[in-house]
């Protein structure tokens, strides 16, 4: 310390690192001259995040010298973010990541000038934000009363009105009894949108398109929000039918100075989150644009915002109108596509602005620099199944190949191949973003990156991206938050299986419990031969089930048979009797087994392809499919359990079940035995990854017999949950 | 060719020799240092090269054309009556029990066996013309096969044959595949579908040492010297056949399919009056759950072949012999050797053409090569393996015959297995030959070969004559295995010899007694009777002493030293 008395103080920079930290404490002035005297350089950041964005954040810190500490739970001790930085603190217990005692402790103990807390968790938490100013550490994001006045939806719409900002007509008010929500709701006029006033990420939204479904949807958006926020307020609005998500990313400082870095379409959603977002919003006029990005700023000032912000609009695209939704107070997960089209670091933005320091750039440099970057474009990776309604999946990724990244394919990912990814926290894997000149470069990038991105394990959304940025429409820009609902036939058909694949799926099979793992180089004679010691007798036959193609209930699926037999190592003839185009024909093939690349010559083309097939020894091996990686698709062969062995294990399937469709809790039981169902009436309500989902009914006029569990129970996946009476006919098929 | 294996030596010495010359280096450097000799440095691939056989084959010569096609329009015929064979029983009874739900005896084998590796399938041709009806492979398919990396020895009855009743040939079968298991300690898996003994042929399968009873005593002391011994039953195993499962370590039992009993329910009727239904009196539900018998009881037969891999991966095994992974392949094209043998057994076969054709890098480090040249011996390696090699290259002599047992002497002290490549047509005879002893020095050779402890191989690669066929380990000897090319005659003596001896001694030779003997000294002929372990296309040979190789340097070899007091069961 003495030394930095005897350096030139030539920066006020210098004075400021030199200076303490502690804000609200006594703030030693070395230089009043210096125009920046109050600078704080943060020099130690603790991240109160997990996952891609706590990598995220450790990426900007490191390329500024900043010291980042981390923080993980139990089940992420082994987390890539835990693991990016030599200072990094057990919270404990699962939820612990929303502990705010342990957290600041952890800030202080170890030093650290900030804490940015990345997005979900403690980002938009007032009193956090609060504390964290009141004990002197820095937090990384707007000032404690812009939360709070943004967080509450209510009191954000009156401010936003009194800013001339647009809002969707609806009720805000404080009464919350079923009469009074009902009657607006009427007033209104259906469809409306009911939605928690704490809510966000679309838990505890719900749209009643009648009077007669109102209050169920009440009562469901109600129970969601009181388990996720603790709060069962709600709001209602008048819902828009062909609404498009459109949001302003916008950045502010302490000195006034407020900047819109261009917009963002997130209108692709599922579940009402977004899985797809680009920017620029796609067949916008320039005006409603400027328009739009005014509006934004008039909002961040309105409740002198400081930091990342996203003002959010529902684009109403009949009419052209935009009305004000809410305004997200932190970084978001989709700010990469910002960072894209402007080729700035708002994580480091944030950084500046939490130092004091005013905006880098003013609104007419961001425009000239949006000007020049072309369109960029974001995919949310998510372990979750499409089919299933998105249902989030959990397990050990097993393989994971990413696309080339260069500087127009950029992805943000939290795990690597073999972490785990916890049924705990947001199953979302990664980001993948890509930047062309144009829209439609951008969105071809995209889909070929996505050919190339490769995930065995739990269930991704990958297939279905790659459909969805195929789909005619979606190409054409034609985008709105219906989307997905809309095209449900294009983007839920699976691909269709060839025999190619089937026959890849099992030669691998077939090397992979081969017993000399490489063939022998032994070399085989070309002439007429018997007593082949190499050539199997028979054919093998391997049965295998299209995991993509959901079994109909009461319907046993039909496996589809390949008939294998080796002629000499490396050499196979292959029948696949049963399909279209039957194949049988004899090929050679090889299986690298360090990168499982089989590759096969067939007689008229040549077959590349990755196979990863689960080990034996993960306990739930046979219920985890087959991965065949081939020509830029996924497709999943689940080995089809053999005939004797449901009788080997004394248990008898029952056709008439309907099974878990993930590991869950059961919330809630709706029939009993000897109930009577209609087709989609709500049997139960169960609970997984922090999200409710209604088990309906599959057919019309189903008797139960059975309800296997009780409301708490937790069960697996798979898991009988509701025996009927013979299901027999009374299915649609 | 002895003279161009010279030749090839000399020009490769003198290469070696090239660098010597440069020993006198121009001494420029004044510091006066004393000149003197140098040891060489050999490059490997030279000194390597002294072990290469040389080839001669010339494709473009009409002989070898005329053998190729001679050897090929066999080898054809062997290719069509293996595939007709491998059938197994009638369509009628093949559909029948499929029909049943059952598995075909070879299907039922390669589900028992490991994906990809190999089996060892042992005389395929067995009953092959012997009874008046067609016995195809003897009723019962036998092999050295890998279930969970373990080598194990592989019985299978096919029930589509005569309801796989044995046989004489079929209990022959199953005793020769015991005594391999036994003799190469091979784990043996019994997959029981059988009628038992084939009642009209009962004086030839019952009564003898080496017939039905065999096979119990054989397990039983198998069993005892640590051999483990399984059965699947997956058809009826009555009267003598209950003691297959009765007598194993661990049996497995497919339900409504399997039935173990000493006498069927009609000779329990006629016995006691007692009415029972087969599935009460030994089913798999009875012996699994009430008398104990079996120990597993499965569902279907692909149940009970994972319930036997499964009893096989926890027989604590070692794994197989660490085996070379990497080695050379013959310089020299294996299919070349049709063209080289053909089929006429008057014309010599030059040995060393067939021996670079089965050897590592067709590197052979020959014995005594100027010495009794009619016997080919050396050091060789079979896909890794180390090998001592005695090949016939022509009569034995006395010469040969002394070069034969000091070599047999070499490889026994140095525990080097050994592979015989007979084609001879006996020692040599006449008045010198017995004035040189050839009777005592063929003797010595005999001597070496019977006595000899490593495992031994023999391929048949042309006839098989005289007390030639002793000398270069026979049957009789006891190899390991015993192969015969589809060319190789094996006999006393040839017709032609014959009809010459009966001549001299005054008997008119009947035409129909040379045609038979012709018939008798046939591959196929032996094989059918099991004299020899199957008849194997030329270029498998390499394929097939590698394989035996490694069955015979796997298994167990630790003693197991639990001993029990006396329990009362």
């Amino acid at each position: 310390m003495p030394r930095a008395t005897i350096l030139p103080l030539s920066t006020p920079y210098r004075i400021a690192l030199r200076s303490p930290v502690v804000a609200g404490g006594p703030r030693k002035q070395i230089s009043t001259s210096a125009p920046r005297s109050n600078l704080d350089p943060l020099d130690s950041i603790l991240i109160a995040n997990r996952g891609e964005i706590a990598l995220r954040v450790t990426r900007t810190a490191a390329q500024h010298g900043i010291r980042t500490t981390t923080l993980y739970t139990n089940p992420d001790a082994k987390s890539q973010h835990a693991h990016s930085s030599q200072w990094a603190f057990n919270l404990g217990e699962t939820g612990a990541y929303l502990d705010q005692d342990k957290i600041l402790h952890v800030a202080k103990s170890q030093k650290c000038k900030a804490i940015h807390p990345g997005y979900g968790f403690l980002s938009e938490n007032a009193a956090f934000a609060r504390r964290c100013t009141e004990e002197g550490i820095v937090f990384i994001g707007p000032p404690w009363k812009a939360i709070e006045d943004m967080g509450d939806k209510a009191r954000s719409k009156e401010i936003m009105n009194k800013a001339g900002v647009p809002c969707v007509p609806g009720y805000h008010g404080r009464d919350q009894s079923l009469d009074t929500l009902a009657q607006q709701a009427e007033e209104i006029g259906f469809p409306v949108l009911i939605k928690a006033v704490r809510g966000g990420g679309g838990k505890g939204m719900r749209i009643a398109r009648s009077a007669a479904e109102f209050s169920e949807m009440l009562e469901s958006a109600k129970s969601e929000s009181k388990n996720s926020f603790g709060n069962d307020d709600v709001l209602i609005e008048r819902y828009i039918t062909t609404p498009r998500h459109i949001e302003v990313q916008v950045f502010a400082d302490k000195f006034g100075n407020c900047v819109a870095l261009g917009e963002r379409d997130c209108s692709i959603q599922r579940r009402h989150q977004k899985i797809l977002e680009e920017s620029p919003a796609p067949h916008l006029d320039p005006r409603t644009r400027n328009d739009l990005w005014q509006k934004a700023r008039a909002a961040a000032l309105a409740v002198k915002y400081e930091g990342a912000g996203t003002v959010e609009f529902i684009f109403d695209n009949d009419s052209g109108e935009f009305y004000f939704m809410e305004m997200n107070t932190r970084l978001q997960v989709e700010h990469p596509v910002t960072e894209m089209v402007t080729g700035l670091d708002l994580v480091h933005w944030q950084i500046m602005v939490a130092e004091g320091r005013p905006l880098p750039q003013n609104q007419e440099q961001v425009e000239a620099a949006i000007g020049t970057r072309g369109h960029a474009i974001e995919a949310r990776i998510y372990a979750e199944n499409p089919a299933k309604g998105f249902i989030p999946d959990s397990g050990k990724l097993l393989h994971v190949r990413l696309p080339m990244q260069t500087e127009n394919v950029r992805i943000d990912s939290g795990f690597v191949e073999g972490d785990e990814v916890s049924s705990h926290y947001d199953p979302m894997i990664a980001k993948l973003i890509v930047r062309g000149d144009t829209r439609e470069e951008a969105v071809r990038s995209l889909a070929l990156a996505l050919d190339e991105y490769e995930v065995a394990g739990p269930i991704t959304n990958i297939e279905f991206l790659k459909r969805l940025c195929k789909s005619e429409d979606f190409m054409q820009g034609a985008v709105e938050t219906g989307y997905i609902d809309k095209h449900r036939d294009e983007l839920f058909t699976p691909k269709r299986l060839d025999d190619e694949i089937l026959a890849q799926g099992a030669i691998a099979s077939f090397f992979q419990s081969s017993f000399s793992k490489s063939p022998s180089p032994l070399r085989a004679s070309n002439a007429l031969a018997w007593l082949l010691p190499y050539s199997d007798f028979q054919s093998r036959s391997f049965h295998f089930l299209y995991a993509d193609e959901e079994p109909k209930l009461g319907v046993k699926p039909n496996p589809y048979k390949v008939y294998l037999r080796q002629t000499s190592p490396g050499r196979f003839s292959v029948s696949i009797l049963e399909s279209q185009t039957f194949m049988d024909v004899a090929c050679s093939a090889n299986f690298d087994i360090s990168t499982s690349t089989l590759t096969t010559y067939f007689p008229s083309t040549r077959l590349t392809s990755r196979v990863i097939i689960p080990p034996s020894a993960i306990r739930s091996s046979a219920t985890l499919p087959i991965h065949i990686f081939a020509r830029g698709s996924l497709y999943r062969l689940l080995p089809a359990p053999p005939t004797w062995l449901s009788a080997a294990l004394g248990v008898t399937e029952n056709p008439n079940s309907l099974l878990s469709p993930m590991p869950c809790k059961i919330l809630r039981v709706d029939v009993q035995p000897g109930d009577v169902v209609k087709k989609d009436q709500a049997l139960l309500v169960i609970e997984s990854m922090k999200m409710e989902t209604v088990i309906r009914s599959p057919g019309e006029g189903l008797v139960v017999k059975r309800v296997v569990h009780g409301q708490g129970e937790v069960v697996g996946s798979g898991v009988e949950l509701v025996e009927f009476e013979d299901v027999g006919e009374k299915l649609d098929s | 060719m002895n003279t161009a294996t010279r030749a090839l030596s000399l020009q490769v010495l003198r290469s070696i020799r090239t660098p010597l010359q440069y020993k006198k280096p121009p001494t420029c450097c004044s510091l006066a240092i004393v000149q003197r000799g140098a040891a060489t440095f050999t490059h490997p691939q030279h000194a390597s090269a002294i072990s290469v056989i040389p080839t001669l084959v010339d494709k473009s010569r009409e002989e070898y054309k005329e053998n190729a096609k001679r050897l090929g329009d066999l080898t054809s015929r062997y290719t069509e009556l293996h595939k007709r064979l491998a059938l197994g029983g009638p369509q009628k009874a093949r559909d029948k029990h499929v029909q049943r739900g059952k598995m075909l005896a070879r299907d039922r084998v390669t589900a028992l066996v490991d994906p990809g590796s190999l089996f060892l399938e042992l005389s395929p041709l067995a009953a092959y013309e012997v009874y008046d009806e067609e016995i195809a492979a003897g009723g019962i398919i036998t092999g050295v096969g890998t279930v969970e990396g373990v080598q194990c020895m592989i019985v299978a009855n096919d029930a589509t044959v005569k309801g796989g009743t044995y046989y004489p040939i079929t209990v022959k079968k199953h005793l020769r595949a015991q005594e391999i298991a036994q003799q190469n300690r091979l784990p043996c898996i019994y997959l029981v579908d059988s009628g038992g003994a084939n009642l009209p042929n009962q004086a030839n399968v019952f009564p003898d040492r080496e017939h039905f009873g065999r096979i119990f005593y054989n397990q039983a002391r198998m069993s005892g010297m640590g051999i483990p011994q399984i059965s699947v039953v997956m058809g009826p195993c009555t009267a003598g056949g209950a003691y297959v499962p009765a007598m194993c370590d661990e049996s497995i039992i497919v339900e409504n399919e399997g039935t173990i009993f000493l006498a069927g329910p009609p000779l329990v009727k006629a016995a006691t009056g007692e009415v029972v239904s087969a599935e009460d009196l030994g089913g798999g539900r009875l012996h699994s759950s009430i008398s104990g018998v079996t120990d597993y009881l499965a569902v279907d037969d692909a149940h009970a072949l994972v319930l036997a891999r499964r009893s096989i991966g926890n027989l604590n095994w070692p794994g197989q012999a660490s085996a070379p992974k990497v080695f050379e392949e013959p310089l020299y094209d294996l299919d070349e050797l049709g063209g080289i043998v053909g089929t006429n057994l008057r014309k010599q076969i030059p040995v060393r053409e067939i021996i670079a054709r089965i050897v590592d890098g067709s590197q052979l480090a020959e014995f005594k090569r100027d010495y009794g040249t009619t016997l080919v011996t050396g050091f060789a390696r079979i896909c890794g393996h180390q090998v001592g090699i005695i090949a016939n290259n022509g009569i034995l002599f006395s010469e040969s015959s002394l070069k034969g047992a000091h070599f047999i002497e070499l490889c026994c002290q140095r525990n080097v297995p050994l592979v015989f490549l007979q084609n001879i047509s006996g020692f040599m005879v006449g008045a010198e030959a017995e004035k040189g002893g050839i009777a005592k020095n063929g003797a010595k050779l005999v001597t070496a070969v019977a006595c000899a402890d490593v495992p031994k191989f023999t391929v048949v690669v042309g006839s098989s004559a005289g007390a030639g066929n002793y000398g270069m380990c026979g049957r009789a000897y006891s190899p390991r295995f015993l192969w015969m090319w589809p060319n190789a005659k094996i006999g006393v003596m040839g017709p032609e010899q014959l009809t010459a001896v009966m001549e001299t001694v005054g008997k008119t030779v009947d035409p129909e007694l040379r045609d038979r003997i012709e018939h008798e000294s046939d591959a196929a002929f032996s094989s059918a009777r099991l004299w020899d372990d199957g008849v194997i296309p030329p270029a498998q040979t390499r394929q097939m002493l590698g394989l035996g190789l490694q069955v015979a340097l796997g298994g167990r070899r630790d003693e197991i030293v639990t001993k029990f007091g006396v329990f009362r069961m």
